[in-house]
């Protein structure tokens, strides 16, 4: 009788020993949140110390949820070139690329210290007047004009320019002007504006902005008080589908 | 002196290719009349679907089936098709037998050859009738005007009459025969594997002309991509003859099984086709797949002896696998369920060639959009954060933890592997 209870309790044991001797740890299951799934994101897009390797890295918390699906579907479709970004985003819907949008757009984080101002008064002087009044004679506007005042974007397309690092401001520029960040697209009204800012000009501005402290104030929500002169240079950040779905 | 025996040689292999038959006149090659024409297409749709043709007949961001797509091969380039009925860009002005011909005997309307980047290989196996299906289903769609670019094929591969010698050599038309000793179900999974699924396409070794040179689904990379597929017929890759029917048929629709998960294209092909297959069509293919016999093993690369020196690497691959990949995949590489694959038993990482595995550390990726995980996870990117070394030190570590064997994987590797990207 004994054995017999033996043998049953050794059937009954015997898928445990099976599991346990090929070393199973049962998975369990992952949190269904979106925070669990865009981590893929943050190991760049992090808020943690962006020395060194990461400082190219720009901040996405915060930024109008329009720009920001804007920005991943260029990525994704090859409009803007950023070969980490494209391989990521590969076949990943509409519907989901938005989602990831709203997740960062809300997510509320300290900005970083900003950097030391390391160029002289009369460069930080020459930044000051272009992002406060831009210079009409060449017709380039005001960066407060559609940035908003406190140059933390404008709702629903236009992205905030605090807190980010400097070396990826300078890297917009250039590609602004080299025609590298966006391809394609008609009315590229960056394209015009950085093509008629000088170096000495863009290097001001990236250094200024770097060195200026963010606030996490909620982006403007002014898209429908935008002037029309900037719905129509600016075409290619109002795509077609990016309306509320 | 070369020259003239290469040409020579070409223009015998040529007059090969100019004495067989020509194609059509079989028994399959009448287009069956059909009662019911809706249901018809609807049965195309679900074709297309089992084929994936949208997954290349589309350019990214692009219009369904309108073309566009680039497919870059050892040859050259080419530019998919529009496939809407578009009569100037697309197919609107052919009839059933013009597709038909196309499938089944890989021609153009005009006449011409066409070149096996379209999988006719494969997609001559298709019955009649299916392939009438299909057709009348891509008739229904919206008509799309887009005129694609041509392809750029390189000499001498643009030399079109070239393809006759390579038909003569490697291509036999022919739909699907059932075989008889096996039951209806498994030759169901046959007929998709070998025919719409076009797996062969991917899961085989070609050489630089695009030639298959190994056994039918025995696994290849992928040209001109750094993505290996796996063979689905060797216990120590993706064969599946020790596996649980429903795990299979799992893997095939969601993309994600205990000891496996599909990446790069297959996640693609699993969230673009295999996950809209009826589940008696999933199953039969997991049948089928189960039964292929196994072929030679390709070795797994000589794992390494535990001397010291190696026992140092695989401490520091340990140091990074804790860091950067446990939050996820766990501290007994068990991964997270319908999240994050399991590394321990994985074959998909301790194969042979680490190139997938590298792939992923490197760039990362989310797994494939379903209709049962539309939001899928993702692996970060690690490119831009660890060095060739660190990530040939933490997959080193992960081919040979928790069970796993595998050969380590060198800096040089994975070096290849940036550089080598497209």
């Amino acid at each position: 009788m004994t054995q017999w209870l033996r043998s049953i309790a050794l059937w009954l044991l015997a898928p445990v020993a099976v599991a346990a001797a090929s070393a199973d740890v049962q998975p369990a299951g992952a949190p269904d949140t979106m925070a669990e799934r865009v981590k893929a994101c943050i190991v760049c897009h992090t808020t943690a110390d962006k020395a060194g390797r990461d400082a190219y890295y720009p901040r996405i918390a915060g930024k109008p949820e329009g720009y920001l699906f804007n920005q991943l579907r260029n990525f994704r479709d090859g409009r803007r070139h950023y070969r980490p970004m494209k391989l990521l985003l590969e076949n990943l819907p509409d519907a989901y690329l938005r989602e990831m949008a709203r997740h960062f757009s809300a997510l509320e984080l300290a900005f970083p210290p900003p950097e030391p101002l390391a160029i002289p008064p009369e460069e930080a002087d020459l930044a000051r007047t272009l992002i406060l009044r831009g210079d009409p004679a060449r017709d380039i506007p005001a960066c407060t004009a559609c940035h908003g005042a406190d140059l933390m974007g404008t709702a629903p397309f236009i992205p905030g320019l605090l807190g980010l690092p400097r070396v990826y401001l300078l890297a917009q520029f250039g590609n602004w002007r080299n025609g590298g960040l966006m391809r394609g697209q008609a009315h590229d009204c960056m394209s015009e504006i950085a093509g008629r800012l000088a170096p000495r000009e863009t290097d001001a501005l990236a250094a200024w902005l770097a060195a200026r402290p963010g606030t996490t104030a909620r982006p403007a929500d002014a898209a429908a008080a935008l002037p029309a002169e900037l719905a129509r240079r600016c075409g290619s950040i109002v795509l077609q589908s990016a309306g509320p779905q | 002196m070369k020259a003239i025996v290469l040409a020579a040689a070409l223009a015998a292999l040529l007059g090969i290719g100019l004495l067989r038959p020509p194609p059509g006149s079989g028994p399959d090659d009448a287009a069956a009349p059909v009662a019911d024409a809706a249901a018809q297409r609807r049965h195309g749709a679900y074709l297309a679907r089992a084929g994936n043709c949208m997954g290349c007949h589309t350019a990214h961001g692009g219009e369904p089936y309108a073309g566009g797509h680039v497919l870059e091969t050892s040859i050259g380039t080419f530019i998919t098709p529009n496939i809407t009925p578009d009569p100037d860009t697309g197919i609107g002005e052919w009839s059933a037998e013009d597709f038909w011909q196309a499938l089944h005997h890989g021609q153009g309307r005009d006449g011409r050859p066409l070149y096996p980047a379209f999988p006719y290989p494969d997609y001559t196996r298709v019955t009649r009738p299916d392939a009438d299906a299909l057709f009348a289903y891509l008739q229904s769609l919206a008509p799309v005007a887009q005129r694609n670019p041509p392809g750029r094929i390189r000499f001498p591969f643009n030399f079109r009459p070239l393809l006759h010698v390579w038909r003569a050599l490697y291509f036999e038309p022919g739909t699907y025969v059932p075989d008889a000793s096996r039951d209806e179900e498994w030759n169901r999974g046959a007929y998709l594997v070998q025919g719409l699924g076009h797996c062969n396409a991917c899961h085989t070794t070609r050489n630089p002309l695009g030639i298959s040179q190994g056994d039918v689904l025995g696994g290849g990379r992928l040209m001109e991509s750094n993505w290996y597929a796996p063979s689905l017929t060797s216990l120590q890759e993706g064969g599946m003859s020790d596996w649980a029917i429903e795990d299979i048929a799992r893997l095939l629709t969601t993309g994600m099984a205990p000891r496996a998960a599909a990446t790069g294209p297959m996640a693609a092909v699993v969230s673009q086709s295999l996950q809209h297959l009826r589940p008696e069509d999933a199953r039969a293919m997991a049948v089928y797949l189960r039964s292929l016999p196994e072929t030679a093993p390709y070795s797994r690369g000589p794992a390494p002896g535990l001397t010291g020196d190696v026992d140092r690497l695989l401490r520091q691959g340990e140091d990074i696998y804790e860091a950067h990949c446990r939050e996820c995949h766990g501290a007994a590489g068990q991964g997270m369920l319908n999240a994050y694959p399991a590394l321990a038993g994985n074959r998909g990482v301790t194969l042979a060639s680490p190139t997938n595995a590298i792939r992923s550390v490197l760039f990362g990726g989310y797994g494939p959009v379903t209709e049962r995980q539309p939001r899928p996870y993702g692996m970060p990117p690690f490119a831009q954060h660890l060095r060739d070394e660190e990530i040939a030190r933490v997959l080193s570590y992960i081919r040979n933890a928790w069970g796993n064997r595998g050969s380590l994987v060198t800096a040089a590797q994975v070096d290849r592997s940036r550089k080598g990207i497209h």
